[in-house]
């Protein structure tokens, strides 16, 4: 069979589908945020000698990583408010469960980058008598920036694409405004295509834009 | 002893040796860079022949090219008469199919300079593996070959250890004992001691003279220059890609002929010396 | 009358129970076909002709660049309007698979990659077929490195079978919404759905971590 393709009626509404792929971009840099300050907290927790703290961070990090992002909004969106739980609205509901599910990954990925700096950096901020937090501030806190910032771009765009779910609490990005044209037009293949040529090129140039950070901050070889 | 028995019973009887190994005008260029200009080389049954020169004069690019692991673009190899890689077809030249060239690797023993030996095999399963995949020989046969090699090697308390648990020249004398057990016409020998300590060098050297010995064909890239002296038949020159002098080894590092060889002896003084000496 | 969670599980029971096969089945096809094509996707990414490669390569990174929701719901409606009859499930599946074959070809592919030359050229050497030389030499030395990526990407693809309920695909997050919608049980029958998930994905972690250290004896 033949299909005919007509991308005006997506041309209409770009600058919806537009609108949708900035929202969706926020959310996400507004998780990565949260979710590298979560990171951090814990990343530094795993290094303490206390062994419940240690234990209740390798739960947090193992459960949310073994549970599905789609239940995870719907258990802090329709689950939460039913034992008083409220959320300002879907959008702060969507963040937070999009920041605690990067969290458990930024862990892991803190966790890595704070043993992979080199002791003897520690030691020349001791030898030239830094306190302890003002080594890790000025010394292992930019190090450790450095060695995760690959790992750090590539959570950006795994959370970039995860905003997709967002469409599952009728939050009106990229996905939700194909879904939309896609049900009140018909043209299936143009929203869907134009849809996915959006999210790749975005992922592409946040990809290549991230690169040249990571060259201009890659210090340690 | 005896790896070759064909080997001793030519060079008793008043027979010419045959040509094993016949390389013909080769050619060979990494993009704008020509590092093989024509190398021509005769390699008699028994003969151990050692190419040296200074790196990137193409030693090692040539030997690489008797089994093909580097493509040539020109000229011919034969091997015991079988044309190496490719074919002339109505005047085309046509490279081989895979399975004809692992037909042919397979009767060209080699061993590298990184050992390569397949780390998730033990010892004996390292020299297994052609004897049961490409011979097709039954595995408590091919067991008891491995184990007749590793013993050669010195090394038949080590058969069953993988190759992270053995020293890098133990893992070079396995990989020589894979290479002899598949019963190859020609070994081909690429700076096989060059990644190993200093202590270790005699002992993999020790093997090499011993293939030599039972008859074993031999070509050899290396930089053990008193191993070349008293171990090869025949010393070749390269330089550039090209052959620059060969001849016996004696001759050729008593008397270079050429400025060339001769820097590049000089830089082995304690060896010439030792040379000129006798 | 009271109603009581162990109550209203027993009456779910026949439901969950049909989630939870729907899900176990896809994420088994899914995984299968992922780990399958992936080798096959893998060996083409290193070894193929150069327009294959980079066929493979766009292929690869195309669907690594699409939110997976996006290619099921592409999948789910685009297939149906080329006239193909297909179910829901199937347009689910095909697209979970296609994305798990891309990340499982990109896992082979630097697996691969990351094997050292000296491994195939010393199984040249002894005459090895290109067949005998994955087979013998670069398969079990690949397996190692593609152990860890292959369990996060078939983790991945358990998580992601939730999202073919968002088609109606009547998974166990599916079929869980439904007891809700019937007993208003919220918190407890999430609840009951992230143990699932937790047990069966956390199982799969585990199996993981004992194959990598299987094969962890493969030093250089």
């Amino acid at each position: 069979m033949t299909y005919n393709f007509n991308f005006s009626v997506i041309w209409r509404q770009f600058d919806v589908m537009l609108w949708g792929l900035g929202l969706g971009l926020l959310l996400a840099v507004i998780s990565l945020a949260i979710g590298t300050v979560i990171g951090l907290v814990c990343g530094y927790a795993f290094r303490t000698n206390n062994k419940t703290l240690r234990g209740l961070v390798w739960g947090y990090v193992e459960f949310i990583r073994n549970e599905p992002l789609l239940l995870l909004i719907f258990f802090v969106y329709f689950g939460l408010p039913a034992i008083g739980i409220r959320f300002f609205d879907k959008y702060e509901s969507f963040v937070i469960t999009l920041s605690i599910y990067a969290g458990a990954y930024l862990t892991e990925v803190f966790r890595a980058g704070l043993t992979s700096v080199p002791e003897r950096y520690v030691e020349a901020a001791k030898a030239i008598g830094l306190k302890p937090w003002q080594t890790q501030l000025y010394v292992v806190l930019p190090l450790t920036f450095r060695i995760v910032l690959p790992s750090l771009s590539n959570n950006l765009i795994s959370l970039f694409k995860d905003t997709s779910l967002a469409t599952a609490i009728a939050i009106p990005e990229l996905t939700f405004t194909a879904r939309q044209i896609n049900a009140n037009t018909y043209r299936v293949m143009e929203a869907w295509l134009t849809a996915s040529l959006l999210y790749l090129a975005t992922c592409y140039l946040i990809a290549i834009a991230l690169r040249q950070i990571e060259k201009r901050y890659s210090v340690i070889k | 002893m005896s790896a070759n028995p064909a080997a001793s019973a030519t060079s008793e009887s008043a027979e010419p040796a045959r040509n094993l190994l016949v390389a013909r005008d080769v050619h060979k260029s990494f993009g704008q860079t020509e590092v093989l200009k024509g190398i021509d080389l005769t390699v008699t049954e028994g003969e151990v022949v050692a190419l040296i020169g200074a790196s990137g004069s193409g030693k090692t690019t040539f030997l690489r090219c008797i089994n093909l692991l580097e493509e040539f673009e020109q000229g011919s190899i034969t091997v015991d008469g079988d044309p190496v890689g490719y074919t002339d077809r109505g005047g085309s030249r046509r490279r081989l199919s895979e399975g004809r060239l692992a037909a042919q690797r397979a009767r060209i023993g080699m061993v590298f300079q990184s050992f390569n030996l397949f780390p998730h095999m033990t010892a004996a399963q390292n020299v297994m593996l052609g004897l049961v995949k490409v011979k097709g020989m039954a595995k408590a046969e091919a067991r008891s070959l491995a184990d007749h090699w590793l013993a050669r090697v010195g090394l038949a308390d080590r058969a069953d250890h993988h190759p992270y648990q053995l020293s890098g020249g133990q893992q070079q004398r396995v990989a020589i004992a894979r290479a002899v057990a598949m019963d190859p016409r020609l070994i081909l020998f690429d700076e096989v001691t060059s990644a190993l300590d200093p202590e270790l060098v005699s002992e993999v050297l020790g093997v090499m003279k011993d293939l030599a010995k039972s008859g074993m064909t031999m070509l050899v890239v290396s930089h053990e220059m008193l191993f070349v002296r008293d171990v090869a038949t025949h010393v070749v020159f390269l330089d550039s890609g090209r052959i620059v002098e060969e001849g016996e080894p004696h001759a050729v590092f008593k008397n270079p002929k050429s400025d060339r060889l001769r820097a590049f002896l000089g830089r082995f003084t304690d060896i010439i010396g030792d040379i000129t000496a006798r | 009358m009271q109603r009581t969670y162990l109550g209203e599980l027993m009456k779910a029971k026949w439901s969950l129970l049909q989630g939870f096969i729907t899900t176990m089945e896809i994420s088994a096809i899914v995984i299968v076909i992922g780990l399958i094509a992936g080798m096959i996707g893998g060996l083409l990414l290193v070894y193929g002709p150069k327009p294959v490669r980079l066929l493979m390569r766009l292929y690869v990174d195309v669907l690594r660049g699409i939110p997976v929701l996006v290619l099921i719901l592409f999948s789910y409606y685009g297939l149906a309007l080329l006239g193909v009859n297909i179910s829901a499930y199937t347009a689910g599946v095909v697209a979970l698979a296609g994305f798990c074959s891309a990340h499982m070809s990109e896992t082979f592919r630097g697996a691969i990659d990351s094997i050292p030359v000296g491994q195939t050229e010393a199984a040249k050497a002894i005459g090895l077929t290109f067949q005998q030389r994955f087979i013998y030499v670069l398969l079990p030395q690949a397996a190692r490195r593609i152990v860890p990526p292959a369990i996060n990407t078939a983790v991945e693809m358990v998580k992601g079978t939730t999202l073919l309920s968002i088609i109606g695909v009547l998974d166990v997050l599916l079929a869980t919404q439904q007891t809700i919608a019937r007993n208003y049980m919220v918190i407890e029958f999430y609840a009951t759905a992230m143990l699932f998930y937790f047990v069966l994905n956390f199982t799969l972690s585990r199996m993981g971590a004992y194959f990598e250290r299987r094969f962890g004896f493969i030093r250089y």
